[in-house]
Protein backbone atom coordinates (compact mmCIF):
# COMPACT_ATOMS: atom_id res chain seq x y z
CA UNK A 1 0.00 0.00 0.00
CA UNK A 2 1.27 3.50 -0.83
CA UNK A 3 1.74 5.85 2.10
CA UNK A 4 -0.88 8.51 2.70
CA UNK A 5 -1.76 11.17 5.22
CA UNK A 6 -5.06 11.00 7.07
CA UNK A 7 -7.57 13.46 8.44
CA UNK A 8 -11.02 13.37 9.97
CA UNK A 9 -13.25 15.91 8.31
CA UNK A 10 -15.22 18.29 10.52
CA UNK A 11 -18.19 18.94 8.22
CA UNK A 12 -19.40 17.85 4.76
CA UNK A 13 -18.37 21.20 3.23
CA UNK A 14 -14.92 20.99 4.82
CA UNK A 15 -14.51 17.42 3.59
CA UNK A 16 -15.27 18.56 0.04
CA UNK A 17 -12.92 21.53 0.43
CA UNK A 18 -10.12 19.31 1.76
CA UNK A 19 -10.55 16.89 -1.14
CA UNK A 20 -10.38 19.71 -3.65
CA UNK A 21 -7.30 21.27 -2.02
CA UNK A 22 -5.27 18.06 -2.16
CA UNK A 23 -4.98 16.49 -5.61
CA UNK A 24 -4.90 12.73 -5.16
CA UNK A 25 -7.03 12.87 -1.98
CA UNK A 26 -9.94 10.49 -1.48
CA UNK A 27 -12.82 10.12 0.95
CA UNK A 28 -12.99 6.96 3.01
CA UNK A 29 -16.32 5.74 4.41
CA UNK A 30 -16.63 2.02 5.26
CA UNK A 31 -13.30 1.39 3.55
CA UNK A 32 -14.42 -2.03 2.30
CA UNK A 33 -13.75 -1.29 -1.35
CA UNK A 34 -11.16 1.46 -1.13
CA UNK A 35 -8.79 -0.35 1.26
CA UNK A 36 -8.98 -3.53 -0.77
CA UNK A 37 -7.94 -1.58 -3.88
CA UNK A 38 -5.28 0.37 -1.99
CA UNK A 39 -3.61 -2.83 -0.84
CA UNK A 40 -3.29 -3.83 -4.48
CA UNK A 41 -2.14 -0.29 -5.39
CA UNK A 42 -4.99 0.00 -7.87
CA UNK A 43 -6.08 3.02 -5.85
CA UNK A 44 -3.17 5.17 -4.65
CA UNK A 45 -4.56 8.15 -2.74
CA UNK A 46 -1.95 10.43 -1.14
CA UNK A 47 -4.43 11.68 1.46
CA UNK A 48 -7.51 10.10 3.03
CA UNK A 49 -10.41 12.16 4.33
CA UNK A 50 -12.47 10.14 6.79
CA UNK A 51 -16.12 11.13 6.36
CA UNK A 52 -17.42 9.00 9.21
CA UNK A 53 -18.67 11.13 12.07
CA UNK A 54 -20.11 13.98 9.97
CA UNK A 55 -23.65 13.26 11.10
CA UNK A 56 -24.54 11.84 7.68
CA UNK A 57 -25.76 8.59 9.22
CA UNK A 58 -29.47 9.32 9.63
CA UNK A 59 -32.57 8.21 7.74
CA UNK A 60 -35.18 10.96 7.80
CA UNK A 61 -38.63 11.46 6.25
CA UNK A 62 -38.78 14.11 3.52
CA UNK A 63 -41.49 16.77 3.22
CA UNK A 64 -42.73 14.96 0.08
CA UNK A 65 -43.35 11.74 2.00
CA UNK A 66 -40.16 9.92 0.95
CA UNK A 67 -36.98 9.11 2.81
CA UNK A 68 -33.63 10.86 2.91
CA UNK A 69 -30.83 8.39 3.57
CA UNK A 70 -27.56 9.88 4.80
CA UNK A 71 -24.52 8.86 2.74
CA UNK A 72 -22.92 7.23 5.78
CA UNK A 73 -25.89 5.04 6.71
CA UNK A 74 -24.54 1.49 6.85
CA UNK A 75 -26.01 -1.10 4.49
CA UNK A 76 -27.23 -3.17 7.49
CA UNK A 77 -29.04 -0.21 9.03
CA UNK A 78 -30.66 0.77 5.76
CA UNK A 79 -31.86 -2.78 5.05
CA UNK A 80 -33.18 -3.13 8.61
CA UNK A 81 -34.95 0.23 8.81
CA UNK A 82 -38.65 -0.40 9.45
CA UNK A 83 -39.78 2.17 6.89
CA UNK A 84 -37.52 0.69 4.23
CA UNK A 85 -38.71 -2.85 4.97
CA UNK A 86 -42.34 -1.77 4.80
CA UNK A 87 -42.34 0.72 1.91
CA UNK A 88 -39.18 0.02 -0.12
CA UNK A 89 -38.82 -3.76 0.23
CA UNK A 90 -36.84 -4.04 -3.01
CA UNK A 91 -34.09 -1.92 -1.45
CA UNK A 92 -33.94 -3.99 1.72
CA UNK A 93 -33.86 -7.19 -0.38
CA UNK A 94 -31.11 -5.93 -2.70
CA UNK A 95 -28.92 -4.86 0.21
CA UNK A 96 -29.32 -8.20 1.97
CA UNK A 97 -28.41 -10.02 -1.25
CA UNK A 98 -25.03 -8.28 -1.29
CA UNK A 99 -21.74 -9.06 0.45
CA UNK A 100 -21.77 -10.54 4.01
CA UNK A 101 -23.08 -9.55 7.43
CA UNK A 102 -19.66 -8.19 8.42
CA UNK A 103 -19.25 -6.17 5.23
CA UNK A 104 -22.77 -4.74 5.36
CA UNK A 105 -22.06 -3.51 8.88
CA UNK A 106 -19.23 -1.38 7.44
CA UNK A 107 -20.39 -0.55 3.90
CA UNK A 108 -22.14 2.80 3.48
CA UNK A 109 -24.81 4.09 1.11
CA UNK A 110 -22.41 6.48 -0.64
CA UNK A 111 -19.53 4.00 -0.79
CA UNK A 112 -21.77 1.27 -2.16
CA UNK A 113 -22.77 3.49 -5.12
CA UNK A 114 -19.10 4.22 -5.82
CA UNK A 115 -17.70 0.71 -5.45
CA UNK A 116 -15.62 -0.26 -8.45
CA UNK A 117 -15.97 -3.16 -10.84
CA UNK A 118 -15.01 -6.73 -9.96
CA UNK A 119 -13.55 -7.37 -13.42
CA UNK A 120 -10.59 -9.70 -12.68
CA UNK A 121 -8.40 -7.87 -15.21
CA UNK A 122 -9.04 -4.61 -13.39
CA UNK A 123 -7.87 -6.33 -10.19
CA UNK A 124 -4.73 -7.83 -11.77
CA UNK A 125 -2.08 -5.16 -12.18
CA UNK A 126 -0.17 -7.41 -14.59
CA UNK A 127 -3.00 -7.16 -17.11
CA UNK A 128 -4.00 -4.36 -19.45
CA UNK A 129 -7.11 -2.48 -18.33
CA UNK A 130 -8.41 0.81 -19.68
CA UNK A 131 -10.27 1.45 -16.45
CA UNK A 132 -7.18 1.09 -14.28
CA UNK A 133 -4.61 2.51 -16.71
CA UNK A 134 -6.38 4.53 -19.43
CA UNK A 135 -5.10 3.59 -22.88
CA UNK A 136 -3.53 0.28 -21.82
CA UNK A 137 -6.18 -1.85 -23.52
CA UNK A 138 -8.83 -4.22 -22.23
CA UNK A 139 -7.80 -7.68 -21.10
CA UNK A 140 -11.37 -8.88 -20.77
CA UNK A 141 -12.71 -8.32 -24.29
CA UNK A 142 -10.67 -11.20 -25.69
CA UNK A 143 -10.17 -12.88 -22.34
CA UNK A 144 -12.33 -14.68 -19.80
CA UNK A 145 -15.47 -12.58 -19.75
CA UNK A 146 -18.25 -14.79 -18.50
CA UNK A 147 -19.13 -12.26 -15.75
CA UNK A 148 -19.00 -9.20 -17.97
CA UNK A 149 -21.53 -6.80 -19.44
CA UNK A 150 -23.84 -7.48 -22.36
CA UNK A 151 -25.44 -4.03 -22.58
CA UNK A 152 -24.01 -0.55 -23.06
CA UNK A 153 -20.52 -1.95 -23.65
CA UNK A 154 -17.77 -0.19 -25.62
CA UNK A 155 -14.61 -1.16 -27.46
CA UNK A 156 -12.72 0.12 -24.43
CA UNK A 157 -14.48 -1.71 -21.57
CA UNK A 158 -17.10 -4.39 -20.93
CA UNK A 159 -17.09 -4.24 -17.12
CA UNK A 160 -20.23 -4.39 -14.97
CA UNK A 161 -21.14 -2.30 -11.96
CA UNK A 162 -21.25 -4.74 -9.05
CA UNK A 163 -23.71 -3.00 -6.70
CA UNK A 164 -27.00 -4.68 -5.82
CA UNK A 165 -28.25 -1.64 -3.92
CA UNK A 166 -27.89 0.61 -6.98
CA UNK A 167 -30.23 -1.63 -9.00
CA UNK A 168 -32.95 -1.20 -6.38
CA UNK A 169 -32.34 2.56 -6.21
CA UNK A 170 -32.77 2.73 -9.99
CA UNK A 171 -36.14 1.02 -9.89
CA UNK A 172 -37.17 3.31 -7.02
CA UNK A 173 -36.14 6.49 -8.95
CA UNK A 174 -33.82 7.64 -6.16
CA UNK A 175 -31.77 10.84 -6.36
CA UNK A 176 -28.23 11.46 -5.15
CA UNK A 177 -27.47 14.64 -3.20
CA UNK A 178 -23.98 16.11 -3.19
CA UNK A 179 -21.95 19.02 -1.91
CA UNK A 180 -18.88 20.61 -3.50
CA UNK A 181 -15.94 22.55 -2.11
CA UNK A 182 -17.63 25.91 -2.77
CA UNK A 183 -20.61 24.70 -0.73
CA UNK A 184 -22.75 24.25 -3.83
CA UNK A 185 -25.24 21.40 -3.54
CA UNK A 186 -26.86 19.47 -6.37
CA UNK A 187 -29.27 16.60 -6.87
CA UNK A 188 -28.55 13.92 -9.46
CA UNK A 189 -31.20 11.40 -10.60
CA UNK A 190 -29.83 7.87 -10.14
CA UNK A 191 -30.45 7.23 -13.85
CA UNK A 192 -27.82 9.85 -14.70
CA UNK A 193 -25.39 9.10 -11.86
CA UNK A 194 -23.36 6.23 -13.34
CA UNK A 195 -21.89 6.56 -16.83
CA UNK A 196 -21.51 4.02 -19.60
CA UNK A 197 -17.85 3.19 -20.31
CA UNK A 198 -17.56 4.78 -23.77
CA UNK A 199 -13.89 5.59 -24.38
CA UNK A 200 -13.35 6.81 -20.80
CA UNK A 201 -14.16 3.76 -18.65
CA UNK A 202 -12.07 5.19 -15.81
CA UNK A 203 -14.70 7.93 -15.32
CA UNK A 204 -17.56 6.01 -13.76
CA UNK A 205 -19.98 8.64 -12.46
CA UNK A 206 -20.88 12.28 -13.10
CA UNK A 207 -19.32 13.36 -9.78
CA UNK A 208 -16.66 16.07 -10.10
CA UNK A 209 -13.36 15.84 -8.24
CA UNK A 210 -13.89 16.52 -4.54
CA UNK A 211 -17.67 16.25 -4.74
CA UNK A 212 -19.09 14.52 -1.65
CA UNK A 213 -22.30 12.48 -1.62
CA UNK A 214 -24.34 13.65 1.36
CA UNK A 215 -27.53 11.65 0.91
CA UNK A 216 -29.69 9.47 -1.30
CA UNK A 217 -33.36 10.42 -1.43
CA UNK A 218 -36.27 8.10 -2.12
CA UNK A 219 -39.53 9.48 -3.53
CA UNK A 220 -42.79 8.66 -1.70
CA UNK A 221 -43.55 4.91 -1.64
CA UNK A 222 -45.21 3.43 -4.73
CA UNK A 223 -46.49 0.23 -3.11
CA UNK A 224 -46.74 -2.94 -5.18
CA UNK A 225 -44.94 -6.22 -4.70
CA UNK A 226 -41.24 -5.46 -4.42
CA UNK A 227 -38.75 -8.18 -5.27
CA UNK A 228 -35.04 -8.64 -5.90
CA UNK A 229 -33.78 -11.83 -7.50
CA UNK A 230 -30.04 -12.36 -7.74
CA UNK A 231 -28.57 -15.22 -9.75
CA UNK A 232 -24.99 -16.10 -8.84
CA UNK A 233 -22.54 -18.97 -8.82
CA UNK A 234 -23.31 -19.87 -5.21
CA UNK A 235 -26.40 -19.16 -3.15
CA UNK A 236 -24.81 -16.55 -0.88
CA UNK A 237 -21.85 -14.17 -0.76
CA UNK A 238 -21.12 -13.81 -4.48
CA UNK A 239 -21.61 -11.06 -7.04
CA UNK A 240 -24.53 -11.21 -9.45
CA UNK A 241 -24.37 -12.86 -12.85
CA UNK A 242 -27.79 -11.33 -13.42
CA UNK A 243 -30.15 -9.66 -10.99
CA UNK A 244 -33.65 -8.25 -11.35
CA UNK A 245 -35.20 -5.57 -9.16
CA UNK A 246 -38.93 -5.32 -9.66
CA UNK A 247 -41.97 -3.47 -8.39
CA UNK A 248 -45.16 -5.06 -9.69
CA UNK A 249 -48.58 -3.50 -9.05
CA UNK A 250 -51.84 -5.42 -8.59
CA UNK A 251 -52.91 -4.63 -12.16
CA UNK A 252 -49.71 -6.21 -13.51
CA UNK A 253 -48.02 -2.92 -14.39
CA UNK A 254 -44.70 -2.07 -12.81
CA UNK A 255 -41.00 -1.34 -13.08
CA UNK A 256 -37.92 -3.51 -13.56
CA UNK A 257 -34.18 -2.91 -13.56
CA UNK A 258 -31.29 -5.30 -14.17
CA UNK A 259 -27.97 -5.75 -12.41
CA UNK A 260 -24.90 -7.69 -13.54
CA UNK A 261 -25.40 -6.82 -17.20
CA UNK A 262 -23.96 -3.32 -17.68
CA UNK A 263 -21.66 -0.58 -16.38
CA UNK A 264 -24.69 0.80 -14.51
CA UNK A 265 -28.06 -0.48 -13.32
CA UNK A 266 -30.03 -1.18 -16.52
CA UNK A 267 -33.57 0.09 -16.83
CA UNK A 268 -35.52 0.71 -20.03
CA UNK A 269 -38.80 2.42 -19.22
CA UNK A 270 -40.30 1.40 -22.62
CA UNK A 271 -39.81 -2.25 -21.70
CA UNK A 272 -42.06 -1.84 -18.67
CA UNK A 273 -45.10 -1.28 -20.89
CA UNK A 274 -44.64 -4.93 -21.91
CA UNK A 275 -45.02 -6.26 -18.35
CA UNK A 276 -48.61 -7.44 -18.84
CA UNK A 277 -47.36 -9.47 -21.85
CA UNK A 278 -44.89 -11.49 -19.82
CA UNK A 279 -41.17 -11.95 -19.33
CA UNK A 280 -40.20 -12.71 -22.93
CA UNK A 281 -41.73 -9.48 -24.19
CA UNK A 282 -40.09 -7.41 -21.45
CA UNK A 283 -36.72 -9.10 -21.93
CA UNK A 284 -36.83 -8.50 -25.67
CA UNK A 285 -37.15 -4.74 -25.14
CA UNK A 286 -34.69 -4.61 -22.23
CA UNK A 287 -32.05 -6.47 -24.19
CA UNK A 288 -32.35 -4.47 -27.40
CA UNK A 289 -28.86 -3.68 -28.71
CA UNK A 290 -27.20 -6.27 -26.45
CA UNK A 291 -23.64 -7.20 -27.45
CA UNK A 292 -22.74 -10.36 -25.56
CA UNK A 293 -19.45 -12.20 -25.95
CA UNK A 294 -19.29 -15.91 -26.64
CA UNK A 295 -18.76 -16.61 -22.94
CA UNK A 296 -21.53 -14.45 -21.53
CA UNK A 297 -24.27 -14.89 -24.13
CA UNK A 298 -25.99 -17.12 -21.56
CA UNK A 299 -26.95 -13.92 -19.73
CA UNK A 300 -29.53 -13.12 -22.44
CA UNK A 301 -31.52 -16.22 -21.59
CA UNK A 302 -30.79 -15.82 -17.89
CA UNK A 303 -32.32 -12.33 -17.91
CA UNK A 304 -35.52 -13.64 -19.44
CA UNK A 305 -35.74 -16.57 -17.05
CA UNK A 306 -34.99 -14.48 -13.98
CA UNK A 307 -37.64 -12.00 -15.08
CA UNK A 308 -40.09 -14.88 -15.52
CA UNK A 309 -39.34 -16.11 -12.00
CA UNK A 310 -39.83 -12.62 -10.58
CA UNK A 311 -43.12 -12.08 -12.40
CA UNK A 312 -44.39 -15.49 -11.30
CA UNK A 313 -43.52 -14.70 -7.69
CA UNK A 314 -45.21 -11.32 -7.94
CA UNK A 315 -48.31 -12.95 -9.33
CA UNK A 316 -48.27 -15.50 -6.52
CA UNK A 317 -48.02 -12.71 -3.97
CA UNK A 318 -51.11 -11.03 -5.43
CA UNK A 319 -53.30 -14.13 -5.30
CA UNK B 1 5.33 1.87 18.15
CA UNK B 2 4.21 2.98 21.58
CA UNK B 3 1.50 1.24 23.46
CA UNK B 4 0.55 3.28 26.49
CA UNK B 5 -1.52 1.98 29.32
CA UNK B 6 -1.88 -1.56 28.10
CA UNK B 7 0.88 -4.12 28.45
CA UNK B 8 1.07 -6.61 25.61
CA UNK B 9 -1.26 -9.45 26.49
CA UNK B 10 1.07 -12.05 25.05
CA UNK B 11 4.81 -11.84 24.62
CA UNK B 12 5.88 -11.48 21.01
CA UNK B 13 7.17 -14.68 19.50
CA UNK B 14 10.82 -15.14 20.44
CA UNK B 15 12.02 -18.34 18.79
CA UNK B 16 14.42 -17.82 15.94
CA UNK B 17 12.34 -18.88 13.01
CA UNK B 18 8.67 -18.57 13.87
CA UNK B 19 6.00 -20.40 11.93
CA UNK B 20 4.92 -17.07 10.50
CA UNK B 21 8.43 -16.22 9.27
CA UNK B 22 8.56 -19.61 7.72
CA UNK B 23 5.29 -18.96 5.91
CA UNK B 24 6.54 -15.56 4.77
CA UNK B 25 9.72 -17.13 3.41
CA UNK B 26 7.60 -19.73 1.72
CA UNK B 27 5.37 -17.22 -0.04
CA UNK B 28 8.23 -14.99 -1.13
CA UNK B 29 9.86 -17.96 -2.81
CA UNK B 30 6.65 -18.56 -4.69
CA UNK B 31 6.40 -14.85 -5.56
CA UNK B 32 9.92 -14.65 -6.98
CA UNK B 33 9.28 -17.78 -9.00
CA UNK B 34 6.24 -16.03 -10.49
CA UNK B 35 8.24 -12.92 -11.38
CA UNK B 36 10.85 -14.86 -13.33
CA UNK B 37 8.19 -16.35 -15.56
CA UNK B 38 7.50 -14.12 -18.56
CA UNK B 39 4.34 -12.40 -17.42
CA UNK B 40 3.65 -8.93 -18.78
CA UNK B 41 4.45 -6.60 -15.90
CA UNK B 42 4.37 -3.27 -17.66
CA UNK B 43 1.11 -2.00 -16.23
CA UNK B 44 1.75 -2.29 -12.52
CA UNK B 45 4.29 0.54 -12.29
CA UNK B 46 2.09 2.72 -14.50
CA UNK B 47 -0.80 2.33 -12.11
CA UNK B 48 1.36 3.11 -9.14
CA UNK B 49 3.19 6.05 -10.66
CA UNK B 50 0.12 8.20 -11.21
CA UNK B 51 0.98 9.88 -7.91
CA UNK B 52 4.32 10.75 -6.41
CA UNK B 53 5.31 8.33 -3.70
CA UNK B 54 4.54 9.95 -0.37
CA UNK B 55 6.66 9.43 2.72
CA UNK B 56 5.15 7.13 5.35
CA UNK B 57 2.91 9.09 7.69
CA UNK B 58 1.88 8.24 11.23
CA UNK B 59 -1.22 9.17 13.18
CA UNK B 60 -2.55 8.56 16.68
CA UNK B 61 -5.32 6.09 17.31
CA UNK B 62 -6.97 5.53 20.68
CA UNK B 63 -9.53 2.81 21.20
CA UNK B 64 -10.44 0.13 23.69
CA UNK B 65 -9.61 -3.49 23.08
CA UNK B 66 -11.34 -6.03 25.31
CA UNK B 67 -11.99 -3.26 27.81
CA UNK B 68 -8.41 -2.00 27.90
CA UNK B 69 -7.56 1.47 26.60
CA UNK B 70 -4.94 1.44 23.85
CA UNK B 71 -3.15 4.54 22.62
CA UNK B 72 -1.17 3.83 19.52
CA UNK B 73 0.86 5.88 17.11
CA UNK B 74 0.73 4.00 13.84
CA UNK B 75 1.65 4.18 10.21
CA UNK B 76 -1.66 5.33 8.70
CA UNK B 77 -1.66 2.21 6.52
CA UNK B 78 -2.06 -0.11 9.51
CA UNK B 79 -5.33 -2.00 9.39
CA UNK B 80 -7.20 -2.74 12.60
CA UNK B 81 -6.22 -6.39 12.11
CA UNK B 82 -2.51 -5.56 11.91
CA UNK B 83 -2.79 -3.24 14.91
CA UNK B 84 -4.35 -6.07 16.92
CA UNK B 85 -1.91 -8.74 15.82
CA UNK B 86 1.37 -6.94 15.26
CA UNK B 87 1.13 -4.10 17.77
CA UNK B 88 -1.10 -5.42 20.54
CA UNK B 89 -0.01 -9.05 20.03
CA UNK B 90 -3.57 -10.29 20.09
CA UNK B 91 -2.98 -13.00 17.53
CA UNK B 92 -6.32 -14.77 17.95
CA UNK B 93 -7.79 -12.80 15.06
CA UNK B 94 -6.36 -14.30 11.90
CA UNK B 95 -5.24 -12.88 8.58
CA UNK B 96 -6.69 -15.11 5.90
CA UNK B 97 -7.31 -13.37 2.60
CA UNK B 98 -6.76 -9.77 3.78
CA UNK B 99 -9.50 -8.77 1.30
CA UNK B 100 -12.71 -9.13 3.29
CA UNK B 101 -13.58 -12.40 1.63
CA UNK B 102 -12.87 -15.09 4.24
CA UNK B 103 -13.99 -13.66 7.59
CA UNK B 104 -11.03 -15.04 9.61
CA UNK B 105 -10.32 -11.49 10.84
CA UNK B 106 -13.84 -10.88 12.15
CA UNK B 107 -13.93 -8.87 15.39
CA UNK B 108 -16.73 -7.03 17.15
CA UNK B 109 -16.54 -3.23 17.08
CA UNK B 110 -19.10 -1.26 19.06
CA UNK B 111 -21.24 -4.37 19.24
CA UNK B 112 -21.15 -5.19 15.53
CA UNK B 113 -19.08 -7.75 13.65
CA UNK B 114 -16.75 -6.38 11.00
CA UNK B 115 -13.79 -7.53 8.91
CA UNK B 116 -10.84 -6.00 10.74
CA UNK B 117 -8.68 -6.29 7.60
CA UNK B 118 -10.78 -3.70 5.75
CA UNK B 119 -10.71 -0.87 8.24
CA UNK B 120 -7.78 1.30 9.26
CA UNK B 121 -6.78 1.43 12.90
CA UNK B 122 -6.84 5.25 12.73
CA UNK B 123 -10.48 5.06 11.66
CA UNK B 124 -11.37 3.34 14.93
CA UNK B 125 -10.77 6.34 17.18
CA UNK B 126 -12.94 5.91 20.30
CA UNK B 127 -14.19 2.46 19.29
CA UNK B 128 -14.69 -0.50 21.59
CA UNK B 129 -13.16 -3.57 20.01
CA UNK B 130 -13.80 -7.12 21.21
CA UNK B 131 -11.59 -9.93 19.92
CA UNK B 132 -11.73 -13.65 20.61
CA UNK B 133 -9.38 -13.04 23.57
CA UNK B 134 -12.01 -10.74 25.07
CA UNK B 135 -14.94 -13.12 24.66
CA UNK B 136 -13.57 -15.71 27.05
CA UNK B 137 -10.47 -17.36 28.46
CA UNK B 138 -9.49 -21.03 28.53
CA UNK B 139 -10.68 -21.12 32.16
CA UNK B 140 -13.85 -19.18 31.54
CA UNK B 141 -15.02 -19.74 28.02
CA UNK B 142 -17.83 -17.96 26.25
CA UNK B 143 -20.75 -20.35 25.62
CA UNK B 144 -19.96 -20.31 21.91
CA UNK B 145 -16.33 -21.19 22.55
CA UNK B 146 -17.45 -24.16 24.68
CA UNK B 147 -19.95 -25.20 22.03
CA UNK B 148 -17.26 -25.15 19.33
CA UNK B 149 -15.12 -27.44 21.49
CA UNK B 150 -18.03 -29.74 22.25
CA UNK B 151 -19.28 -29.95 18.65
CA UNK B 152 -15.80 -30.04 17.12
CA UNK B 153 -16.52 -26.92 15.08
CA UNK B 154 -13.16 -26.89 13.28
CA UNK B 155 -10.34 -28.93 11.92
CA UNK B 156 -7.25 -26.71 11.49
CA UNK B 157 -8.75 -23.94 13.62
CA UNK B 158 -7.61 -21.02 11.48
CA UNK B 159 -11.12 -19.68 10.85
CA UNK B 160 -12.41 -20.42 14.36
CA UNK B 161 -11.83 -17.07 16.09
CA UNK B 162 -13.56 -15.30 13.20
CA UNK B 163 -16.40 -17.82 13.17
CA UNK B 164 -17.02 -17.38 16.90
CA UNK B 165 -16.84 -13.56 16.90
CA UNK B 166 -19.10 -13.53 13.87
CA UNK B 167 -21.61 -15.93 15.43
CA UNK B 168 -21.79 -13.99 18.72
CA UNK B 169 -22.69 -10.77 16.90
CA UNK B 170 -24.88 -12.60 14.38
CA UNK B 171 -27.14 -13.93 17.14
CA UNK B 172 -27.46 -10.36 18.43
CA UNK B 173 -28.44 -9.24 14.93
CA UNK B 174 -31.30 -11.74 14.88
CA UNK B 175 -32.36 -10.55 18.35
CA UNK B 176 -32.32 -6.97 17.09
CA UNK B 177 -34.67 -7.99 14.27
CA UNK B 178 -32.24 -7.36 11.41
CA UNK B 179 -33.51 -9.28 8.36
CA UNK B 180 -31.40 -11.39 6.03
CA UNK B 181 -31.44 -12.52 2.41
CA UNK B 182 -33.57 -15.55 3.36
CA UNK B 183 -36.06 -13.74 5.63
CA UNK B 184 -39.37 -14.31 3.89
CA UNK B 185 -41.53 -11.61 5.42
CA UNK B 186 -39.67 -8.34 5.86
CA UNK B 187 -42.32 -6.97 8.20
CA UNK B 188 -41.89 -9.83 10.72
CA UNK B 189 -39.06 -10.49 13.15
CA UNK B 190 -36.56 -12.98 11.67
CA UNK B 191 -36.64 -16.54 13.08
CA UNK B 192 -33.82 -18.82 14.24
CA UNK B 193 -34.13 -21.29 11.38
CA UNK B 194 -31.27 -23.32 9.82
CA UNK B 195 -31.42 -21.33 6.55
CA UNK B 196 -31.23 -18.07 8.55
CA UNK B 197 -28.18 -19.21 10.54
CA UNK B 198 -26.41 -20.52 7.44
CA UNK B 199 -27.08 -17.43 5.31
CA UNK B 200 -25.96 -15.11 8.08
CA UNK B 201 -22.68 -17.00 8.52
CA UNK B 202 -21.83 -16.98 4.80
CA UNK B 203 -19.16 -14.31 5.38
CA UNK B 204 -17.03 -16.85 7.28
CA UNK B 205 -15.36 -19.47 5.15
CA UNK B 206 -13.91 -22.72 6.48
CA UNK B 207 -11.40 -24.37 4.19
CA UNK B 208 -11.61 -27.63 6.10
CA UNK B 209 -15.35 -27.69 5.49
CA UNK B 210 -16.34 -28.08 9.14
CA UNK B 211 -19.56 -26.24 8.40
CA UNK B 212 -21.98 -28.82 9.75
CA UNK B 213 -20.22 -28.90 13.13
CA UNK B 214 -19.93 -25.11 13.16
CA UNK B 215 -23.65 -24.97 12.52
CA UNK B 216 -24.33 -27.41 15.37
CA UNK B 217 -22.26 -25.32 17.79
CA UNK B 218 -24.05 -22.10 16.88
CA UNK B 219 -27.43 -23.78 16.89
CA UNK B 220 -26.82 -25.20 20.35
CA UNK B 221 -26.08 -21.77 21.78
CA UNK B 222 -28.95 -20.20 19.84
CA UNK B 223 -31.28 -22.47 21.77
CA UNK B 224 -31.48 -25.31 19.30
CA UNK B 225 -34.75 -24.13 17.77
CA UNK B 226 -33.20 -24.33 14.34
C1 LIG C 1 -15.80 -9.90 -0.35
C2 LIG C 1 -16.76 -8.83 -0.80
C3 LIG C 1 -17.98 -9.18 -1.35
C4 LIG C 1 -18.87 -8.20 -1.76
N1 LIG C 1 -20.06 -8.58 -2.31
C5 LIG C 1 -20.91 -7.62 -2.75
C6 LIG C 1 -22.14 -7.96 -3.37
O1 LIG C 1 -22.47 -9.13 -3.51
N2 LIG C 1 -22.95 -6.96 -3.78
C7 LIG C 1 -22.61 -5.65 -3.63
O2 LIG C 1 -23.40 -4.79 -4.02
N3 LIG C 1 -21.45 -5.29 -3.06
C8 LIG C 1 -20.60 -6.25 -2.63
N4 LIG C 1 -19.42 -5.88 -2.07
C9 LIG C 1 -19.00 -4.49 -2.14
C10 LIG C 1 -19.46 -3.65 -0.97
O3 LIG C 1 -20.85 -3.48 -1.04
C11 LIG C 1 -18.74 -2.31 -1.11
O4 LIG C 1 -17.37 -2.52 -0.86
C12 LIG C 1 -19.27 -1.25 -0.16
O5 LIG C 1 -20.63 -1.01 -0.40
C13 LIG C 1 -18.48 0.04 -0.33
O6 LIG C 1 -18.88 0.95 0.67
P1 LIG C 1 -17.83 1.61 1.68
O7 LIG C 1 -18.57 2.56 2.53
O8 LIG C 1 -17.05 0.58 2.37
O9 LIG C 1 -16.93 2.39 0.62
P2 LIG C 1 -15.40 2.83 0.69
O10 LIG C 1 -14.54 1.66 0.41
O11 LIG C 1 -15.14 3.62 1.92
O12 LIG C 1 -15.38 3.83 -0.55
C14 LIG C 1 -15.62 3.41 -1.88
C15 LIG C 1 -15.42 4.61 -2.80
O13 LIG C 1 -16.43 5.58 -2.57
C16 LIG C 1 -15.85 6.84 -2.22
N5 LIG C 1 -16.77 7.42 -1.24
C17 LIG C 1 -17.23 6.82 -0.10
N6 LIG C 1 -18.15 7.61 0.49
C18 LIG C 1 -18.30 8.72 -0.28
C19 LIG C 1 -19.12 9.89 -0.22
N7 LIG C 1 -19.98 10.09 0.78
N8 LIG C 1 -19.01 10.81 -1.21
C20 LIG C 1 -18.14 10.63 -2.23
N9 LIG C 1 -17.33 9.56 -2.33
C21 LIG C 1 -17.42 8.60 -1.38
C22 LIG C 1 -14.47 6.52 -1.72
O14 LIG C 1 -13.59 7.61 -1.92
C23 LIG C 1 -14.10 5.33 -2.57
O15 LIG C 1 -13.63 5.75 -3.81
C24 LIG C 1 -18.52 -6.84 -1.63
C25 LIG C 1 -17.31 -6.49 -1.05
C26 LIG C 1 -16.42 -7.46 -0.65
C27 LIG C 1 -15.10 -7.05 -0.04
S1 LIG D 1 -13.59 -4.81 -19.02
FE1 LIG D 1 -13.09 -2.74 -18.30
S2 LIG D 1 -12.36 -3.11 -16.25
FE2 LIG D 1 -12.21 -5.10 -17.32
S3 LIG D 1 -10.16 -5.16 -18.27
FE3 LIG D 1 -11.53 -4.29 -19.77
S4 LIG D 1 -11.26 -2.08 -19.42
FE4 LIG D 1 -10.55 -3.07 -17.56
Amino acid sequence: MKAFTYERAASPAEAAAAATRRPGAKFVAGGTNLLDLMKLEIETPVHLIDVNGLGLDKIEPTAEGGLRIGALVRNTDLAADERVRRDYGVLSRALMAGASGQLRNMATTGGNLLQRTRCPYFYDTNQPCNKRVPGSGCGAIDGFNRQHAILGVSEACIATHPSDMAVALRVLDATVETIRADGERRTIPIADFHRLPGDTPHIETVLRPGELITAVTLPPPVGGTQLYHKVRDRSSYAFALVSVAAIVQSDGSGRVALGGVAHKPWRVEAAEAELPHGAAAVAKKLLEGAKPTQENAFKLKLVERTLAAVLAEAKGARL
Amino acid sequence: MSLNGAPPMQPPETHDLSRRDFLVLGTSTVASAAVTSDMPAQEAPAAASTQDAAAPATAKASFQVNGMPCDLELDTRTTLLDALREHLHLTGSKKGCDQGQCGACTVIVNGRRINSCLTLAVMQQGSEVTTIEGLGTPEDMHPLQSAFVKCDGYQCGYCTAGQICSAVAMLDEIKAGIPSHVTEDLTQAPQLTPPELRERMSGNLCRCGAYSNIFDAINEVAGGQA
